[in-house]
């Protein structure tokens, strides 16, 4: 068997971890190789050490059986690979054409012929399947055909092995299947491509062979169809693993949140959220299920007070939360995960300690007449880091230097500490590992049979389907349907998210 | 997984070593530019540094010197933890020593223990008020603190010209009456013979203070927590419930108050009066001591110390060299320690074959 990439001994250290450890790893010419493992185990790592973001310690790099010296992405390029990073790496004021030949312009005139590209590029996309309008700007693209532009750069730049990493985290269902499309059409044609994910069952739908890493080494190798999810579940996390989530049946209260002819217009005057009508009760989780882009993530805004709503009541235990700042929304007892964790939920550039504490930090045990109190701040981080399982367990630890997976338990500890009535959770586990992911699933249901109300905004079906106690699916800024349990087909769930069912708002009461 | 830090990554060196490098490197090369103009670097720093550290006389020069700068750089400091870029200092300063000088005149026969106080929050109360504004058209209609404090600059400057020479001054000279006796802040001659001559006075220690209350401030204090959250990401601040705006209007004005405290050196502590032009750019050289000292309170003093070591040791070097190679060789070692952070770091690290910090993921 031929290889196209050979990654022998590698050993790449951070300031405080090993996050390759003498990693050895081939990935066969023309195959689909997943690469899996918990937060923090180093795939990240290793795939930008090829890609040459990162020089290894020690160890070496062959591509098509030559050694190569990779010491930038230059370089890489060069060498024929291409990289989907984790967060995308594009620039939102560009068009889509602009950014695909960012950086690999033809320079042999002065000026670009941006016509006949433009042709090249059509063919390129043309020939994998991949359609992307070349002239509008990034900004305004989906997640999934911002991700498609970035293959298309790829290939673009002539890659034939392709990383992707957890390309699939922010994908709907929907676009995900339409990505494997591609993945496999890309493979028909001799690409090589390496998959980082979390999800299992995408590793065994579309992957050759997967290989799972665990703190910084290859713990476990195998063909995909002689594997099982639970046989990597295992190596991955080290003990089995519940791939199921296990709840008793929800001990439904008093309604804690209702919301009621709930409406947004945006500053464009678009029509966002068209008279959202639903209720939350203590001790429920209410999903909602939807095609990313249909109203979530301002309906979210609204509940927490970040924007005002042009019309509508928010009532948290009977308390109209409209036109309330931000503070106060909070104190009246909501707890809220933001979908965007970079960007709303973390400081990066504190400490794990102080981020414990962010939208906290006015509690009186953390303040003294003076000055805050070290001591109570160090000694709450280092209980929810405890209770968490965050790793590094060090308090002083930056945030930055965390795994995607960690800086999100770092979230839920905090939010899940202000012992809210209320917690809203978007996207909890976007990102997190196996095992993570279960130990979120659980602190959340903890909440709800403690009492809490919980509303959740997922992406990801299994996730919705799987939590939820009943499930509101919002289509077009509009809650089209709500069913009354969880006991529902993703097929059915999913012609209500794409609009094809329940256009009239059949069920605008709960 | 853990493992020990090499020595290069702690802080300490980073924050400590990496700027007195660039300093050293910078003194190299200004040495360059002395032989350029056929003197022997080595006679000439020996001179710089004989006559700045050597006796009192120099070392009082020299801290008279370092005082303003340490409330310039505390002011541009504060600011920079907030994301704000202060180029405001040098009206703010204006202002500040303005607003000293024209309560101390009219003060007269009011006991030291409030006279002192009163001028010092005179001074507090100037440079505020000529930080709040920028700060509040800034967190209000989000225009850019940069353009809005170079402005206020020049109508900080016009305007106390004007008092100062045609409304305020004594006849035929560009500066205030003297404020009250009892408002004059002691020389360190009156006690210490020594430096006998020098124009330093108590009001370093004001500066000192400053110092520890803004570390104490941005480091151990909710608000200075939350100045803090508002400028490493606005809207995780705003998503912890913090009133951003209210923080950009407050550092830039506790900003400008530091800057305003100028006058406590100058009015107070020198020559008893408003100056036209007293201040040599005291306010833009605050922008080169936060960076060399890091936005750190301490290493504001310490890269107070050495501005004011330069500053000072132009004058003595004067006949050796023509004076404008002093100016080179701050702006050397300015050039240097801006450049240090990202080129020595990611060179001494690389050469220590060590692991870079870079993040990238
Ligand atoms: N730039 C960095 N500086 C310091 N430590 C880092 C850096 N990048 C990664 N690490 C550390 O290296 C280890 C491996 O991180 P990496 O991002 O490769 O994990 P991962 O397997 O991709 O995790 P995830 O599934 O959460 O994305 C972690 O412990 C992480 O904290
Ligand atoms: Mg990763």
């Amino acid at each position: 068997m031929k290889y196209a990439i050979e990654l022998v001994g590698i050993t790449k250290r951070f300031a405080r971890t090993v996050a390759n450890d003498n990693v050895t790893l081939s990935v066969s010419a023309g195959s689909i190789h997943a690469l899996v493992g918990e937060n923090g185990a180093g795939k990240t790592t290793l795939m930008e050490t090829l890609y040459g973001i990162y020089q290894p310690d020690s160890g070496k790099i062959r591509i098509h059986d030559t050694e190569v010296a990779i010491k930038s992405p230059q370089d890489s390029i060069r060498q024929g690979i291409g990289m989907v990073h984790q967060h995308f790496m594009l620039v939102p004021t560009l068009s889509v054409l602009e950014n695909i030949i960012l950086g690999a312009e033809d320079t042999r005139n002065a000026f670009l012929d941006l016509a006949k590209t433009s042709e090249r590029i059509t063919a390129l996309a043309d020939k994998f399947s991949l359609s992307v309008p070349l002239n509008e700007k990034v900004q305004d693209l989906g997640v999934g055909i911002q991700q498609r532009v970035e293959i298309l750069k790829a290939l673009y730049r002539k890659a034939d092995i392709l990383i992707l990493d957890e390309p699939t985290a922010v994908l709907t269902p929907q676009e995900s299947t339409r990505l494997f499309g591609i993945l496999s059409e890309l493979k028909q044609q001799g690409k090589t491509i390496v998959l980082i994910t979390h999800k299992l069952n995408e590793v065994m739908e579309i992957s050759d062979r997967v290989s799972v890493m665990r703190k910084g080494k290859i713990v476990g190798e195998m063909d995909t169809p002689t594997t099982s999810p639970q046989e990597i579940a295992e190596l991955m996390v080290g003990r089995p693993v519940l791939l199921r989530v296990e709840k008793s049946k929800a001990n439904t209260g008093k309604p804690v949140l209702s919301i009621s002819n709930l409406s947004y217009v945006d500053r464009r005057g678009v029509e966002i959220l068209k008279n959202v009508n639903f209720s939350v009760a203590s001790g429920e989780i209410l999903g909602i299920a939807g095609v990313e882009g249909n109203g979530q993530t301002q309906l979210v805004e609204c509940i927490t007070g970040l924007v005002k709503p042009t019309s509508g009541t928010i009532s948290l235990n009977g308390v109209n939360l409209v036109g309330f700042p931000v503070k106060r929304v909070f104190d009246s007892g909501l707890a809220h995960v933001p979908e965007d964790r970079l960007k709303r939920g973390l400081v990066v550039d504190f400490t794990v300690k102080e981020n414990l504490i962010l939208g906290l930090h006015t509690r009186q045990e953390f303040n003294s007449r003076l000055s805050m109190r070290r001591s109570a701040i160090e000694q709450n981080a280092r209980m929810l880091i405890k209770k968490y399982d965050v790793r590094p367990d060090d308090p002083d630890a930056i945030a930055r230097g965390l795994s995607g997976g960690n800086q999100q338990k770092v979230i839920i500890a905090r939010e899940l500490s202000r012992n809210a009535q209320l917690i809203v959770a978007s996207q909890p586990t976007r990102g997190v590992d196996i095992g993570g992911t279960e130990f979120i699933h659980r602190s959340i249901i903890s909440e709800r049979d403690k009492g809490k109300a919980v509303l959740l905004i997922s992406a990801d079906l299994t996730e919705v389907l799987s939590l939820s106690d009943r499930i509101a699916v919002i289509y077009d800024g509009m809650i089209v349907k709500i069913f009354p349990d969880n006991k529902v087909e993703e097929s059915e769930l999913g012609l209500f998210m794409t609009g094809t069912k329940g256009n009239g708002r059949e069920a605008s009461l709960a | 997984m853990a493992e020990k830090r090499h020595w290069l990554e702690h802080s300490i060196t980073q924050n400590f070593f990496v700027p007195v490098l660039a300093v050293v490197l910078s003194f190299a090369v200004g040495a360059i530019f002395i032989a350029i103009v056929g003197q022997n670097p080595i006679e000439v720093y020996y001179v710089l540094f004989s006559q700045t550290l050597g006796n009192e006389y120099g070392i009082g020069q020299l801290l008279f010197k370092t005082t303003p700068l340490i409330f310039a750089g505390l002011s541009v400091a504060i600011c920079f933890k907030a994301g704000l870029f202060n180029i405001g200092a040098e009206g703010q300063l204006q202002i500040g020593a303005f607003a000293t000088a024209l309560v101390g005149m009219y003060t007269f026969g009011v006991p030291a223990f409030i006279e002192i106080p009163l001028l010092v929050l005179a001074g507090i109360v100037g440079g505020g008020i000529w930080g709040f504004i920028p700060g509040y058209l800034k967190a209000k209609t989000g225009a850019h603190e940069v353009i809005n404090t170079i402005m206020l600059n020049f109508v900080a400057l016009a305007l106390v010209s004007y008092f100062a020479t045609n409304i305020y001054n004594v006849p035929a000279t560009v500066h205030t009456p003297s404020i009250a006796p009892t408002g004059r802040i002691p020389r360190f001659d009156v006690f210490f013979s020594g430096f006998e001559g020098s124009p330093v006075n108590f009001s370093i220690l004001i500066a000192i203070v400053a110092a520890i209350f803004v570390w104490y401030y941005i480091d151990r204090t909710r608000p200075g927590y939350e100045l803090r959250v508002v400028g490493l990401n606005a809207k995780a601040a705003e998503f912890g419930g913090i009133n951003v705006a209210r923080n950009l209007i407050l550092s830039m004005t506790i900003g400008g108050a530091l800057a305003g405290l100028v006058g406590t050196n100058y009015v107070m502590g020198y020559k008893y009066y408003f100056e036209e032009g007293f201040s040599t750019g005291t306010g833009f050289m605050g922008i080169a001591v936060a960076l060399l000292g890091n936005n750190n309170p301490f290493g504001v003093i310490l890269a107070a110390l050495l501005f004011g070591m330069l500053e000072y040791g132009g004058l003595v070097i004067n006949t050796m060299v023509p004076k404008e190679l002093v100016s080179i060789l701050q702006a050397i070692v300015i050039i240097f320690v801006i450049s240090s952070n990202k080129i020595f770091r990611k060179t001494l690290v690389n050469y220590m074959k060590t692991r870079t910090l870079s993040v990238n993921q």
